[in-house]
């Protein structure tokens, strides 16, 4: 693929994660979604350059911030507004939500909402990949808030230790719920902590999503031949940690500043400055994003809810011995058929 | 019985059997864990093995509990078998966010999609004045948590049997032996197992009470039941073998029979699983009971270190004996203090 066709494509990409993150805004106002723990990933669309780096059958895991990268690798829009809307439909069919959506055949490994959590089961990812001679490298999304978590280091330690075919990607939008990095991480020098490891460091500025895929093939092609990395998007988050946070805790002039590093406004001046593409063109090609994210929506919200019955499926394997119901334990107690 | 005529082995060498099986017979069981290679394990389960099947199925980690268990996720979740080992229960307390929140949900998280095959090889339990962080009994943590199967076998043909067992299961399974148990001696017959997944067994039989327990304080009832008998009291003593899934039915059973039951834990009593065991007795048995179901624990205290502490922080055989003879007949043992 060209240069050119490349940065059409990965701002399509970005275009399709911003606006779909609206729409589950527009989703929460409307009262439609399963809750309100729900993570926006604006301002984060850069990661879409990783995203287009991993091959088909590379698996990742991803953090409670994580639907950009699901649909940058894939992630169907209705069924995710669908999972977000606790719908029958939905990826996993309405027990995650929007902070476990998951969907192992396209690799996606799993959202975790517990910081670091997902992390290691990348490593034991490539760990499979790697016994079973598999040519797969295995990423782990997370944000910057599990820098400073043990898991993560342990992870960063085993997989340089044993070669595995991983890369770590730290998703470095400066917020920690409502901690700034700076508040939270004595050295905000992710590189120099990466080589300390004995892991490949770099970082990159999240606003370039061409620097970020440029990086990311690099890093990725040395994660395959087993030099696992750790890749540092810087970012900015645009809104609230939370769909309830109206961040309180950070100056307006601030949040101005960050947002001006916005890796689509961007990529379309490029994309417009070389006349690679005219703001109309670009322009039908929003259109064409909101209309179809429009109709995802609308279709997640026709879905019927979850039904009960199912609260006790999935507990364990097919066939194995199912959780007991309060109401079947209280009539084997209480009722007439008592021993 | 076919096991008859062999050599007995002991606990230890029944589980290193089970995992050679295993590995033996598939290329995807892969064994992980600090020292369990070169060293051979802490308790010498798995000495041998690396020699045997190499390195790269018989991994050597820093002591980086969580991650040991967050790899075995992954690895499940991707098409291995791992087990993954924590060379003590006590330190659960590093791994508990992968087990409880990563290993147990991750099927139900994803709505089914994937399940998290993995088998944890934990030991637990006092005797040897290893103190209070490396002495405990913590199986109440693990069945408090949905999607965590828990096993903790008592003999040697358990020891096999139960690990190939748990290997065999498509969910997390705990699989917590006891430190005082690895020199136990007993007859393994591979062909026969002594009960079915989540079926307790009658190690005993007696009609005046029924004694529950698990592990190694199995050992301990059987020996009062013996003391029992001598002061004219037969005693039924169960071994619950799997604490999750656990089928009492036959226990109910047992208990409707003879109106009394006791359940024996080394774990501290408050909040124990012998409190969940007690519980459902009762609600079963509640017509046929004469006497309330009595829990013979450990103390609520950490364990000590010295050996005349430790001792006395768990049930003994005379205490046991005591309690269920008193339950039985109303025979005051000796330490009975007055009523506050």
């Amino acid at each position: 693929m060209t240069n050119a066709c490349r940065l059409i494509e990965l701002h399509h990409t970005m275009r399709r994660i911003r606006t779909f993150e609206e729409r589950v805004g527009e989703m929460f106002v409307r009262q439609c979604t399963a809750g309100s723990m729900l993570h926006l990933s604006v301002g984060e669309e850069g990661v879409a350059g990783i995203c287009a780096e991993m091959a088909e059958d590379d698996s990742f895991t991803a953090h409670h911030r994580g639907h950009g990268i699901f649909l940058a690798r894939g992630g169907e829009p209705h069924r995710m507004f669908a999972e977000i809307g606790g719908k029958q439909a939905g990826y996993c069919a309405g027990k995650g939500g929007s902070m476990h959506i998951a969907d192992i055949d396209l690799g996606h490994l799993g959202a975790n909402a517990i910081v670091g959590g997902g992390i290691p089961h990348a490593v034991g990812a490539a760990l499979t990949y790697r016994t079973k001679k598999l040519d797969r490298v295995s990423v782990a999304f997370f944000g910057d808030g599990a820098m400073q978590q043990g898991i993560l280091h342990e992870s960063m330690n085993l997989a340089a230790l044993w070669s595995l075919p991983v890369l770590f990607v730290c998703i470095n939008n400066r917020y920690g719920m409502g901690t700034r990095i700076d508040r939270a991480s004595a050295s905000t020098n992710f590189v120099a902590l990466a080589e300390a490891i004995g892991l490949r460091g770099r970082e990159v500025d999240g606003s370039d999503v061409e620097a970020v895929a440029e990086c990311a093939k690099a890093m990725m092609n040395d994660a395959r031949s087993g030099t696992p990395g750790l890749l540092t998007m810087n970012c900015y988050r645009f809104y609230g940690h939370a769909r309830m946070d109206k961040s309180p805790y950070r100056d307006e002039e601030e949040e101005f500043r960050g947002r001006q590093q916005d890796p689509i406004a961007r990529a379309r001046e490029r994309l417009v400055e070389k006349g690679l593409a005219t703001v109309e063109v670009l322009d039908l090609a929003d259109d064409g994003i909101a209309k179809e994210m429009d109709a995802a929506l609308e279709w997640a919200i026709s879905q019927p809810p979850a039904s009960p019955a199912a609260i006790f499926s999935d507990v364990y394997g097919e066939g194995e011995p199912a959780p007991v119901p309060v109401r079947a334990r209280l009539s084997q107690i209480l009722g007439e058929s008592r021993s | 019985m076919s096991g008859q005529g062999r050599p007995p082995i002991t606990y230890r060498e029944a589980l290193r059997e089970a995992l050679i099986d295993e590995m033996a017979g598939a290329d995807d069981v892969i064994v992980i864990g600090e020292d369990v290679g070169l060293y051979g394990g802490a308790y010498g389960v798995t000495k041998g093995l690396q020699e045997r099947f190499g390195s790269q199925r018989v991994l050597d980690t820093p002591i980086s509990e969580a991650c040991i268990v967050g790899t075995a996720v992954g690895a499940a979740m991707t098409g291995l078998r791992p087990i993954a080992e924590i060379m003590y229960v006590d330190f659960a307390g590093l791994v508990m966010d992968q087990l409880a929140n990563q290993a147990a949900k991750i099927r139900y998280m994803f709505g089914g999609q994937i399940g998290v095959p993995l088998v944890l090889r934990t030991q637990g339990g006092a005797g040897r004045s290893a103190a209070a962080q490396h002495s405990q009994s913590l199986e109440s943590w693990f069945v408090h948590v949905p999607g965590l199967r828990v096993v903790m076998p008592a003999t040697v043909n358990d020891a096999y049997h139960l690990l190939r067992q748990s290997l065999a299961r498509p969910d997390p399974v705990v699989f917590v032996e006891h430190k005082g148990l690895y020199r136990t001696k007993g007859i393994l017959d591979k062909q026969q197992p002594d009960g079915g997944w989540g079926q307790p067994v009658c190690r005993r039989q007696g009609g005046d009470v029924a004694i529950i327990s698990y592990s190694k304080m199995l050992n301990l009832a059987l020996e009062a039941a013996k003391v029992l008998s001598g002061r004219g009291i037969e005693a039924a003593v169960w071994d619950l073998r799997c604490l999750n899934p656990m089928d009492l039915s036959e226990i109910v059973d047992s208990v409707c029979c003879s109106g009394r039951a006791a359940v024996v834990t080394e774990s501290c009593t408050t909040g124990g699983f012998a409190a969940e065991v007690a519980s459902q007795i009762t609600e079963r048995c509640f017509d046929h009971l004469e006497e309330p179901v009595i829990r013979i624990g450990g103390e609520d205290v950490p364990m000590p270190a010295a050996p005349e502490l430790e001792s006395a922080a768990i049930p003994s055989v005379g205490l046991i004996a005591d309690s269920v003879a008193w339950l039985v007949k109303r025979e005051e043992p000796g330490w009975a203090t007055q009523t506050p």
